[in-house]
């Protein structure tokens, strides 16, 4: 009872309650059928949502006005540079990750200049560089027909007693960034300067400097989804990366991330992917069309929003 | 009050409290039609308080508020302004991003339809001749744009002009801090004018040669109580200052004035913007310099300017060592209101805090324990959330993560602003140990006895360095004396 | 006596706050110019009645866009859900509007509303909007999908007509953008009422002190955003004669683009309804003829809205570094 007390109290508990039901409705409906095949699907695509809501979950604890507008573009870009770097080729698959995650870090590290340079909110900040990122993708993979080298594409879809591989990374993943967050400088640094820039920057914390890692951090996790997601969909292409506009925002504000800043929410991330997979998933199986489905995803961000409720804007 | 003249508003009884402070502590006050009242005291002493309740921007916690006779049950802002009081408030309140004319319908709606520009700025212009001949302000200005002064001049000029509602009592909260000698002269030449016309005013001031220029009677306030009211006439500045300062006994720290100055070295040496002259802030190792004078002088300008050179140089600073801040104002600078008070205590020591790659949460615990033992942090459990410490235990929270940090300079920005006295006292005990082991302190501070314990005092007013005292030279009246000018003009 | 008091009044000069105002108010018709220039020494042919019809075509349901935008932004909001708005306006126009006027209508004025509720829901709960009409986005999208899975319909004939109308001696699309930008203009800068509203943005408190409802300012602001966008959605349709659910998509960020080239500020309340009109025809202007006529392949379209917002950011921010010299 205690225990069971205790895991309630955690805001990330919801989200994995929500998953669960949607599953269970999802597999009532179809007799059990199919319900471990569900969970393999959502656990390899969710995954990406985790890879790319972490980064984001980072800039939104940043504080109001923190958010990163140019993921789909640099997914879609780190995507293209993976593949051609990788040329098929096993032998490049490590090289190709290494560029793609250059040049996601690079996207990241523009983003920060222009936040800092021209004085702006980052949302306009990472949306112009988003523009231009979008069309240097779009002149550079044009007609972009490589594949990804056979082990890489294995490896993307993997699975281990029905888990994919990938996501026993993510897991992993999310683990440390967990640890970072609650155990390590960076992480205390991000969380205080999202509940008082000011207060922190009086307790000697390096704000710019760590606004500039968060920035990089966010770009460099978009360019490794890109790359990971041109492996699981054998092929880069444009538009990618473009679900996870809003997918990164929406899996950190169900997660139990405050978009006021300065408290954030690992595990809720990864329920809130799981959560929206499924949602998915639960509406396919139960053959509604894409109108329905896009329509309770937007009513249940609203819903999950004005139930949390704000103390402050995020901008 | 001049007799017979009916009485405007009238509060009795009144009180308020903030946490544990009493703001007002009885308070009786009342303006007559056609009155000035100067309405003096040093910071803290209540005004402000005072002329928010007034105002109906606050409310009291007791006591009565009656006007023309009649008492107000449901009193608030707009019943104020339906009753005829205004209030110019220090913060501005204007849209910067609008014009002149158009600040003036924001607080006049019955001003609208076709033309409503031109009634506007008719008015608004009309009001700003009366007070201020040759402001230079066009009602079409955008208030952003204009100087600071400029702006208050419109503030002013906008409490005075009248539309539909009545126009009894205006409320002038330091009108001139920001203005020149010249416009300064024109306002108070003005409130005579309105006083002939059966508009009083009540005019708070720390020039206290315009206050008893202008006002008719002199309402004197000290520690949430009004200690004096009488005729103008019946005050001159040296009675105004022995009765906003009291006769107080103090106990001096005996070792602060045995010390010598500079047989430690040098750890500060900073001089304000604009500071005419050689006049410099010097600290050496081991003393406790205090900042004097009244509030928004420039003091927390220049300890933010110290605390911003300890990371980056910055011309005209010099600091040797490393720095920490104690904010005055908590919740704007100072505790990290999401937190428990251990991560708040260590939030400025987290290099230290580590084992290997990790924050140790042990390392954390040991360190709040020990400062909590030290400084008195009165909560059950660490692990609890900042908010849930009265605002005297806050901070202490802020002055253990200063004091438990490496910092071997310690900045405080007036940081016992509402903290009761028995916290107050142990903080002293603590800041002089410290000092004794050889800790840097610059201390801002806007109360006398905290000066006292200081080895040496600089006294600000407008941003500069006015008065450099040692500590025997220490006393109250010097301090206040330097601290108000002397007159307006 | 104080620091601020003893510097000259005086606000005339290079260096003064106005005139760094009025070079900022200057940028966008500056940018258009710049532009407009551009494409007449790349192709004079282009600058002709015809031309200009032609290459303004789409600005109109642009420029509708960014209006609606800048309604949000004057109040310190954000709408992220204006592209798929624009969309689902433009699904129901050809559709219901044209086969069941009425219900169209009553679906139209219902957006409208919903808008509003969701003003007065920002404000009550005090929630971020970026948030909340990111969801809105989701929403939108979803009905336009269930309205229209495929791309089809057509627009009412009327609406047709109005938008390939040609009027003598000014193209249709300069004469719209003018009336748009002159009508906006006077109902939030000239009325007395539009000086709450801007006055919201600029100091609520300030505002709220004096007497006025914020909830009202902050739902009629929102139900603004709405009827643009309303607008902008028929109009896009009037243009491509048919709809489709993903047709606004992209507005979303031009709209945000084109206030904030026109001169508006994320925070303070500071828009020039003008000044976005003008911003607007320039991203529309910039977004395809110049570049084509640059021989620029469409590849780099979006880049070339990413670098001109850029530029003018930049331009700005050396403009008010100025301004905090002073």
């Amino acid at each position: 009872m205690m225990v069971l007390r205790a895991l309630l109290a955690r805001p990330w508990i919801w989200s994995f309650i929500g998953a669960l039901l949607v599953w269970l409705a999802a597999i009532s409906f179809t007799g059990g059928y199919g319900a471990g095949g569900m969970i393999t699907a959502a656990l390899s695509l969710a995954v990406f949502m985790v890879i790319v809501g972490i980064g984001q979950m980072f800039v939104i604890t940043l504080g109001p006005g923190n958010v990163d507008l140019s993921l789909p573009a640099n997914i879609g870009l780190a995507s293209a540079v993976a593949m051609k770097v990788m040329g098929g080729s096993d032998a490049m698959i490590l090289v190709g990750l290494v560029a793609a995650l250059t040049s996601g870090m690079a996207v990241g590290m523009a983003n920060y200049l222009l936040i800092r340079a021209l004085r702006i909110p980052p949302i306009i900040a990472t949306l112009s560089s988003s523009f231009i990122v979008h069309s240097i993708d779009i002149a550079y993979g044009r007609g972009l027909q490589i594949k990804p080298p056979p082990a890489f594409a294995d490896f993307t879809n993997i699975q281990f007693l029905g888990i994919p591989i990938l996501a026993i990374c993510g897991v992993v993943f999310a683990f440390l960034a967990g640890i970072a967050l609650q155990r390590m400088i960076y992480g205390r640094s991000v969380l205080a300067i999202g509940q008082n820039m000011r207060a922190a920057w009086l307790a000697g914390i390096p704000v710019e400097r760590i606004r500039f890692l968060t920035y990089t951090l966010s770009g460099a996790l978009g360019g490794i989804n890109g790359a990971l997601l041109a492996g699981y969909f054998r092929g880069a292409s444009v538009d990618i990366g473009n679900e996870y506009l809003l997918s990164s925002i929406a899996v950190v504000v169900i997660g139990g991330t405050s978009v006021a800043g300065g408290k954030a929410n690992v595990p809720g991330i990864w329920g809130a992917a799981l959560f929206l997979v499924l949602l998915l998933t639960m509406l396919n199986t139960f053959g509604v069309s894409a109108g329905i489905r896009l329509l309770l995803t937007g009513l249940i961000i609203v819903g999950v929003i004005t139930a949390a409720g704000g103390q402050k804007a995020l901008r | 009050m001049s007799e017979g003249s009916p009485v405007i508003v009238k509060l009795d009884g009144v009180e308020r409290h903030f946490g544990a402070v009493r703001a007002l502590d009885g308070v009786d006050f009342a303006v007559g039609a056609g009155e000035c009242i100067g309405l003096v005291g040093h910071n803290g002493a209540g005004k402000s308080t005072l002329m928010h309740i007034l105002a109906g921007t606050g409310s009291p916690d007791r006591g009565t508020i009656a006007v023309r006779g009649a008492p107000e049950t449901d009193y608030s802002v707009a019943r104020a302004q339906a009753l005829g009081i205004r209030c110019v408030f220090q913060e501005l309140s204007l849209c910067p991003n609008l014009t002149v004319a158009e600040n003036t319908h924001i607080s006049h709606a019955s001003l609208r339809g076709p033309g409503w520009r031109k009634r506007s700025a008719a008015l608004i212009r009309a009001k700003l001749d009366e007070i201020f001949p040759g402001h230079g302000i066009e009602p079409s200005d955008v208030v952003g744009d204009l100087a600071i002064g400029q702006r208050q001049m419109v503030e002013v000029a906008r409490a005075f002009t009248v539309t539909d509602q009545p126009l009894h009592l205006v409320i002038l909260d330091e009108p001139t801090s920001s203005l020149d000698a010249h416009t300064a002269g024109q306002l108070l030449a003005f409130v005579g004018r309105a006083r002939a016309e059966g508009v009083s005013t009540i005019l708070i001031s720390h020039v206290l040669g315009e206050v008893l220029s202008t006002a008719n009677r002199i309402v004197v306030m000290r520690d949430g109580r009004v200690v004096a009211s009488d005729a103008a006439s019946a005050f001159n500045r040296d009675r105004l200052v022995a009765t906003m300062g009291g006769a107080r006994q103090h106990d001096r720290d005996p070792a602060a004035a045995a010390r010598t100055r500079g047989a430690t070295p040098v750890k500060v040496r900073a001089r304000p913007r604009g500071q005419p002259g050689s006049a410099e802030l010097v600290a050496h190792q081991g003393e406790i310099i205090g900042l004097a004078g009244l509030a928004g002088h420039g003091q927390t300008r220049l300890l933010l300017y110290i605390y911003g050179a300890a990371t980056r140089r910055r011309p005209g600073i010099e600091v040797t060592d490393p720095v920490a801040l104690v904010a005055g104002d908590r919740q704007t600078d100072g505790i990290f209101p999401l937190w428990s008070i251990a991560e708040n205590i260590g939030i400025r020591s987290l290099a230290a805090l580590r084992r290997g790659l990790l924050l140790s949460s042990e390392r954390e615990q040991a360190l709040a324990r020990e400062w909590q033992q030290k400084i008195g942090i009165r909560t059950p459990d660490l692990d609890n959330n900042i908010l849930s410490l009265s605002g005297g235990n806050q901070q202490k929270v802020l002055f253990a993560r200063a004091l438990g940090s490496d910092a071997r300079i310690i900045l405080m920005d007036d940081p016992m602003r509402g903290v009761d006295i028995g916290t107050k006292l142990e903080v002293y005990d603590l800041v002089r140990a410290e000092a004794r082991k050889g800790r840097t302190f610059l201390w801002y501070t806007t109360e006398m006895d905290e000066l006292e314990n200081c080895d040496h005092v600089y006294v600000f007013r407008n941003g500069r360095i006015v008065a450099d005292l040692g500590h025997d030279e220490l006393s109250e009246e010097k301090v206040i004396q330097s601290s108000f000018e002397e007159s307006a003009a | 006596m104080t620091v601020a008091a003893t510097e000259p009044l005086g606000r005339s000069g290079l260096r003064s706050p106005a005139f760094a105002r009025f070079l900022r108010a200057l940028l966008p018709a500056l940018s258009l110019t710049l532009i407009l220039i551009a494409i007449a020494y790349l192709n004079p042919r282009a600058i002709s009645y015809f031309g200009f019809s032609l290459m303004l075509n789409l600005a109109i349901p642009i420029a509708l866009a960014t209006i609606a935008q800048m309604f949000v932004i004057t109040v310190n909001e954000l709408d992220l859900s204006i592209g798929t708005f624009v969309g689902f306006v433009a699904c129901v126009t050809a559709t219901w509007l044209r086969d069941a006027p009425l219900l169209g209508i009553l679906v139209l004025l219902g957006s409208i509303g919903v808008y509003a509720a969701l003003g007065a829901l920002i404000h009550l709960r005090n929630l971020p909007s970026i948030v909340v009409t990111l969801g809105m986005s989701f929403v939108w999208q979803g009905l336009a999908i269930l309205l229209l899975p495929k791309p089809g319909g057509k627009a009412p004939d009327w609406l047709l007509g109005l938008m390939s109308l040609k009027p003598p001696l000014v193209p249709f699309p300069i004469l719209a953008a003018v009336v748009i930008a002159l009508v906006v203009h006077f109902g939030l800068m000239r009325t007395s009422y539009g000086a709450v509203l801007r006055g919201t943005g600029g100091n609520a408190q300030a505002v709220k002190r004096a007497g006025w409802s914020i909830l009202r300012t902050k739902v009629t602001m929102f139900a603004m955003t709405g009827v643009f966008g309303v607008l902008s959605g028929m109009a896009l349709v009037g243009i491509t004669t048919s709809a489709d659910a993903n047709l606004g998509n992209g507005y979303t960020l031009l709209a945000i683009a084109g206030v904030i080239l026109g001169g508006g500020e994320f925070v303070g309340g500071r828009v020039s309804p003008i000044g976005a009109v003008l911003g607007a025809l320039t991203l529309a202007l910039a977004a395809s003829p110049l570049l084509t006529f640059m021989r620029i392949p469409p590849d780099w379209q979006v880049a070339a809205n990413g670098l001109i917002l850029i530029v003018v950011l930049a331009a700005r921010a050396l403009i008010s570094r100025r301004e905090g010299d002073r």
